[in-house]
Order: structure tokens, then C-alpha cells, then sequence
């Protein structure tokens, strides 16, 4: 580890100015404060963080729709423990939960399915929320769903997909990124080609990185040495997990359940083919559709910066109620209650003593 | 605060159980002798000191890997008293039983408090039954008191916490937290890991008779590790830094928390006790521990320090450092 | 973005795999990976293994935690 040290910081030297480098994905934000990596790392190179957190980018609206249906006395959500404590409009799924409604927090999509083989008379959501990594797992839940005639399942489907999210923020460019520390794991599922674009487009170099603190160390490395030869590259960093095609059979089932679709990302707006849609084949498994469910307008607490934030342009520090009364056990935003977000991270792991 | 209701997560032994107390039960209650917080209260009766705690004991599956909510609540009494540096004598026992219980289970149950009582030395002397109907609770709850007579010559505190003091644990961490989710529905995996579930006078008392300069004791039970150290640095004000490279994890606990996304910090223990004393007893103090059974791996994890005060930080394996926060309160894995 | 962690086959049962973190056991659904035999190691996320890892990936993480510093208690 010493010697990467050592190495980042000759080669930060070598290029001789400050550099941003953005970690998409929120696994990784995770990851680098966790680990005290950040500190070190020399002042000149900075990692900022992106919107690579499908909990934080979910719109509000999508949480109030899901409390909506758990009012229903015929529904039982199954949810990601991920979900519970992020705030809608007024409430929460985990406070919905104490005032009686029926929501099970489940470890995977397919816990969801035997919930509903388990209990006929209730019909089971499964709030689908994720990137690629997750997605090829709640197609397969509605793929076995269909196929075994399960009629009482069906997904409230928010997923999203990554390239679209990282064009729409350097078409923006709020913010200046040198480089870009690429999601490991969606990249076990798409392969490290869907990055290329960022190179041939906007010159800008791609690591994929792996999660550990010595793949993110490397990876920044890697960046600062293609910085510095002038390249703009996709290289793969965590070869151990990925390769340039991806999981073939997750993408083909991902392409039998699942369209892509314009959605709107809390913080950057609606972004043109960014999400997943159930296809109408399997509409009838297709929460939304099946179920008669209306998104609201939802309202955001103006002063909350969980936007400016996952686009890179603020830190957490910068929101006026990280702290008070943003925190982990009251957040406003979903960047403190997402156990990847990045005002979480902040609080949890960095925060100016009070 | 009126539409407000109690969360899960008021139960975990976190931030919010934390606010409840400071915002609900002290406003009403307080007194000198609540004050302090600590595992026990310490009460001055005919010029002795006695601790003097309660605890009640809803934990689900009531039979797990490595004991059951009997040996638990015998356990989790017994060591309150333990960290104050008191020798426990005498429980009370309240069980909460839920009609349709099968008789067997709360044979088993019953045999249990009796064996762990017998290992912890202490007697159950006055105790209570109530039955409700089937639904209104899990199998069984228990509810203990227990008084123990203090025999450190100050009595312990987490307010006599010192800059400098070296903080000591006896084993490796998470094993009880991880033991009982494995047998918990909707999460269920497998593990040999069994509850570390002990009574701890018999490793506590020649700590105690060392007559080394010991500030305060904790058992890390709800919250861990990470809201054992998070209370004590708020109540002594200091800062506390954990080495994690020092921290005993046994490779399996480490592997169903990696499983599951959960931190090893965060984790109940049922079975460890942390001792915060001043640094030149140290190693006295870690060898009077090692040579007990229930301390052989015990270890010297961290050390007290003037600043940041209120917090707690972890240097990380590779040289950087970062807050241990308070947990909230609800472990649930996680995907994300 | 989502946690996934490397595990080991210790049962394989048409497309239901019982899986291995250091010792703790999971079952894990391998419909989507290609041939997953007894002994593979491989990535789980969600209750999925999404990805197979060969001896010497696995290696080379446990060569990256050693170079990191993390050990394990003896137990």
C-alpha cells in the first residue's frame, strides 16, 4: 500500500495540478470513507462523488407511491432493507411499518416471490430499486413469476441505468471531472465497453475499479498515469470481476423483462432512456399497471441539497441542514438515510466535531 | 411528537434509543442516581456499595446457537452489574408468557437460568408470572432486576474515563448478534457461530483484584462495540481511538457480516466486556485477563485521548482514520 | 453500487447453490452464470451469483487484503 501511496503522489506531482476525480458509484463512496483512504491520498487529487446510489436518486414521489400502496389492507410490500428509512413527503416505510402496515424487509428479489407463493391472499410488491447489478435479479423474479403462473407478484419498478446518468453530467458540466472511477459491480453485468463512450466523446480516461482500498488506490493510480500520458481509455482495474462483454445471460434476461425508458433521477432531472420499464408482456407484473398506482408530485425540502450534492457540485458540508437536522437517525434527504450516501458518509465517518 | 410512534429502531441500543431516553424518560424521571447512565445504579445502603439494574429480554428465535433467552437474561443482568465492578448476589425474574408456549420450551428455558445461574453464583430470589393471550408476544419475555455489592474501591463509571487510559476487550466481537439472526426468518443462513453468552464476574473479578487503576467497564451488547465507545466518549468527554487492525473478528463472523452488509462494530456480544483503565496498568491488566478462559484472546484495541472529545474514531488497516458513529438502531442487511 | 461478495459452491442443486463466506452459509440462486460446479467460487449480490471467479482472482484478493493489513482474530 505504501508504495501506491508513493506512487500517486510522484505521479500527481509529475502532472502538476490539481485533479477531480469522480467515483460514480455509491458502493465505492462507501468504500473510501470507510477505509480512511481519502486521507491518503496527496491534496492535489480529490474523488468526488456521483449519483451511483439508486437509493438517493429515487424519486420522492416513488416513496410516497410505495406508502400509498402498503395503506392497502390486500398489499404487502417486500423491500430492500435499504429503502425503509428514506423520507417521502410525510412519512416513511419503516414508520408506515409501525402504525401497522404489512412491509417485510427481504435479502433478495426471489424472498419477495416465495413471499407470494407464501401468502395467496395478499398481493406482494417488491419495490425495485437499482442499478445493473440488481436489475438482472428482479427480472428473473419476474421472469419465474410468469413462467410459474404466480399471480399475486408484482414489482414497482424504479431501476436505472448508469451511462446515461454520467453523459447527462458532463453534458451539464457543473462540474470538472479529469477522470472517472468506474462501477465495479454493474460492470460485472454490462461489461466495461458502456464506458467507452466517455472516452471517444469527451476525452475524459475510465478506470472500472474493484471495492477494495487497494483496486481504488490502483485505480486512481491508473488515472493519473493515463492523465499524464495524455489518454483517454476504459481500463480494468478489477479484471478479477470484470471483463468488456458482461454477464451475457443477465443482459438477455434484462432484455426479455425490461425496456429502456425516460425517468426522472432526484437532483438531475428526467434523463432520456436512463430507466428500465417492465415490458408490456409482463404487464400484469408490472405493480404500477396492475395495481392502479398514481405518482404524486412529491416535495422536496428546498433547502435540501441531496441534488446539487450527487451531481459532484456540492459537498455535504455545503447543505445548510447536514447535522441539524440532517442526520442518519433524522434525515431529510435520502443521501443521509442511504447507507451509500454521501452525506451519510460524511456524518458517519468525516464530520467536523461540533 | 403526538402522530410520533416507537420504531424498531428505539430498541437497538442506538441513536434513537439514546433520544428517547434523553427526551422522554429523564425529563420525567431524573435524579441524581439516574444521572449517571451507567449498566447499574449505584446505591449506598449501611455504608456499602451496591449495584442495582434491570433488563428485559424479548430477543427472537427465544433458542438459539449457543443458549436461549434464560441463559441471556441471567447473562445480560449479571454483567450490568459485573461492569460496575460488583460481584452479583441476587436476580428477580418476571416471565411474560405466551398462552400456547410449549411447556418443554420453557422447561428448557427454566434449566437454563438454573445451570447459568449456578456458573454466575448468583440466586433468583423473588419472581413473578403473567400469561397473555396468543399473539400478544413472542413465546416469552422476561423481565430481571439484580444487585450486586461493589468491590472496586471507587465504584466504575463511564464519567471517570481518563485521556491516556488504554481500552481492553477479551475476545473476538459480533458473535452473539450474528449467532441469532442466523435463526431469524426472512434472513436466514447458516453458521457455526454460537452466542458467546457467558456470565463474566469469574474474568472480571481478578481484573478487579489486580487493584489496578480501572476507570470504567462496559459489556458491548445492543449497538456493539460502536455504541459502547460512542456513549463513553459523549459521557466522559474524550475522544477514543480503536485500532482496527487490533480487533478480534473470527473469520466466520467476518464472513456472515460481509454476507449480510453488516458492520462487525455494530454487532451484539453477550460475553465481552471492555475495560477502559489507566495506561501504565495495562498490561497488568490484559495478563490478569488471559489467564482466564473467558480472556484468552484479550487484547488491547484502542486508547483514550484528549480531542475530539465526544467522539470516537477507528485508524483503519491502511493508515487512515474515520468516525465510529453511533448506529441507529435496526440492523438489516442490505444490498446496497 | 451494491455490495457483492465472493463466496464459495458447497452444494449445488440444479440452479439453487449453497454458499460459503468464510463459513457462513447461503443459499444462492446461480441461474445466471454459465456451468457453476462444487468448489467455484462466486460473486453474490442480492441472493444471485452474478459472476464465477477463477482460483487465481480469488487469489489475488486475498493477496490484496494481506498487502492491506487485515487480519483475522485467531479463533
Amino acid at each position: 500500500m505504501k508504495t501506491l501511496v508513493e506512487s500517486i503522489a510522484g505521479l500527481s506531482q509529475q502532472l502538476g495540478r490539481d485533479v477531480k476525480f469522480m467515483e460514480v458509484c455509491g458502493t465505492h463512496t462507501m468504500a473510501a470513507f470507510r477505509s480512511g483512504l481519502r486521507q491518503l491520498l496527496p491534496g492535489s487529487v480529490r474523488l468526488v462523488s456521483g449519483p451511483g446510489c439508486p437509493v438517493c436518486v429515487t424519486d420522492p414521489g416513488y416513496i410516497d407511491a410505495a406508502i400509498d400502496l402498503c395503506g392497502r389492507s390486500d398489499v404487502m410490500i417486500a423491500t430492500f432493507g435499504d429503502l425503509v428509512r428514506v423520507p417521502g413527503t410525510e412519512s416513511t416505510l419503516e414508520r408506515e411499518r409501525a402504525a401497522g402496515a404489512s412491509v417485510r424487509i427481504v435479502y433478495s428479489p426471489s424472498d419477495a416471490l416465495v413471499l407470494a407463493r407464501e401468502c395467496p391472499s395478499k398481493n406482494v410488491v417488491f419495490l425495485g430499486v437499482g442499478f445493473e447489478t440488481t436489475a438482472p435479479t428482479v427480472a428473473w423474479a419476474i421472469w419465474r413469476a410468469a413462467r410459474d403462473e404466480v399471480r399475486n407478484f408484482s414489482v414497482l419498478c424504479a431501476h436505472k441505468t448508469m451511462p446515461q446518468a454520467m453523459d447527462a453530467l458532463l453534458r451539464e458540466n457543473a462540474v470538472k471531472i479529469d477522470g472517472f472511477l468506474c462501477p465495479g459491480h454493474v460492470s460485472v453485468i454490462t461489461g466495461a465497453h458502456i464506458y467507452r463512450f466517455i472516452c471517444e466523446h469527451y476525452h475524459i480516461p475510465c478506470v472500472v475499479s474493484g471495492f477494495e482500498a487497494w483496486d481504488m488506490m490502483k485505480s486512481v493510480a491508473m488515472l493519473l498515469q493515463q492523465l499524464a500520458d495524455g489518454r483517454a481509455e476504459v481500463e480494468n482495474e478489477y479484471s478479477r470481476s470484470v471483463n468488456d462483454f458482461g454477464n451475457l445471460a443477465a443482459q438477455q434476461l434484462m432484455d426479455e423483462v425490461f425496456e429502456p425508458c425516460d425517468c426522472v433521477w432526484r437532483g438531475l432531472g428526467p434523463i432520456p432512456g436512463s430507466g428500465l420499464a417492465i415490458r408490456d408482456k409482463y404487464a400484469q407484473f408490472d405493480a404500477a399497471k396492475a395495481l392502479g398506482v398514481t405518482f404524486r408530485e412529491a416535495h422536496i425540502n428546498p433547502l435540501c441539497r441531496c441534488g446539487a450534492v450527487l451531481r459532484g457540485v456540492a459537498t455535504p458540508l455545503d447543505c445548510r441542514l447536514f447535522g441539524r437536522p440532517c442526520s442518519p437517525a433524522h434525515p431529510v434527504g435520502p443521501c443521509m438515510v442511504s447507507s451509500e450516501g454521501v452525506c451519510a458518509a460524511y456524518f458517519k465517518y468525516e464530520r467536523v466535531a461540533a | 411528537m403526538r402522530r410520533d410512534r416507537i420504531l424498531l429502531a428505539h430498541g437497538g441500543g442506538g441513536t434513537l434509543t439514546r433520544e428517547l431516553i434523553e427526551k422522554l424518560f429523564l425529563p420525567n424521571l431524573d435524579n441524581p442516581l439516574l444521572k449517571p447512565l451507567d449498566d447499574s445504579a449505584v446505591l449506598v445502603m449501611g455504608g456499602n456499595s451496591y449495584a442495582f439494574t434491570t433488563d428485559s429480554y424479548v430477543v427472537k428465535p427465544y433458542l438459539f446457537p449457543g443458549g436461549d433467552i434464560g441463559r441471556l437474561a441471567v447473562c445480560g443482568t449479571v454483567n450490568d452489574l459485573v461492569v460496575m465492578g460488583a460481584q452479583p448476589l441476587w436476580l428477580s425474574l418476571g416471565f411474560i408468557l405466551e398462552e400456547g408456549l410449549l411447556l418443554a420450551d420453557l422447561q428448557t428455558i427454566v434449566e437454563s437460568i438454573r445451570t447459568t445461574a449456578t456458573e454466575a453464583g448468583v440466586q433468583v430470589v423473588t419472581g413473578d408470572t403473567k400469561v397473555v393471550e396468543r399473539g400478544k408476544c413472542e413465546g416469552l419475555y422476561i423481565n430481571t432486576a439484580g444487585i450486586g455489592r461493589v468491590m472496586t474501591p471507587h465504584p466504575l463509571g463511564a464519567a471517570r474515563v481518563k485521556p491516556g487510559d488504554a481500552v481492553i476487550i477479551n475476545g473476538p466481537i459480533g458473535e452473539h448478534g450474528v449467532a441469532v439472526m442466523s435463526r431469524r426468518e426472512g434472513i436466514a443462513f447458516q453458521t457455526n457461530i454460537v452466542s458467546d453468552c457467558a456470565p463474566l464476574w469469574p474474568l472480571v473479578q481478578p481484573i478487579v483484584n489486580t487493584k489496578a487503576d480501572i476507570h470504567a467497564m462496559r459489556d458491548p451488547t445492543r449497538g456493539g462495540v460502536a455504541a459502547a465507545v460512542c456513549d463513553i466518549a459523549r459521557a466522559a468527554n474524550v475522544g477514543i481511538r480503536l485500532r482496527e487492525d487490533a480487533l478480534p473478528i473470527s473469520r466466520e463472523v467476518r464472513g456472515a457480516c460481509d454476507l449480510l452488509g453488516l458492520d462487525p462494530l455494530t454487532i451484539a456480544n453477550e460475553g465481552k466486556v471492555m475495560v477502559f483503565c489507566r495506561a501504565t496498568d495495562a498490561e497488568r491488566v490484559l495478563a490478569a485477563m488471559k489467564a482466564h478462559l473467558l480472556g484468552t484472546e484479550s487484547r488491547i484495541i484502542g486508547e483514550v485521548s484528549e480531542t475530539p472529545p465526544g467522539m470516537a474514531l477507528l485508524r483503519t488497516t491502511i493508515g487512515g482514520e474515520r468516525i465510529i458513529d453511533m448506529p441507529t438502531g435496526e440492523d438489516v442487511p442490505r444490498i446496497c | 453500487m451494491c455490495l457483492a461478495v465472493p463466496a464459495r459452491i458447497v452444494e449445488l442443486q440444479g440452479t439453487t447453490a449453497t454458499v460459503s463466506v468464510d463459513g457462513a452459509l447461503r443459499d444462492v440462486d446461480v441461474s445466471l452464470i454459465e456451468g457453476p460446479r462444487l468448489g467455484d467460487y462466486v460473486l453474490v449480490h442480492a441472493g444471485f451469483a452474478i459472476h464465477r471467479w477463477e482460483r487465481s482472482d480469488v487469489e489475488e484478493l486475498e493477496a490484496i487484503r494481506a498487502a492491506a493489513g487485515l487480519r483475522e482474530a485467531t479463533t
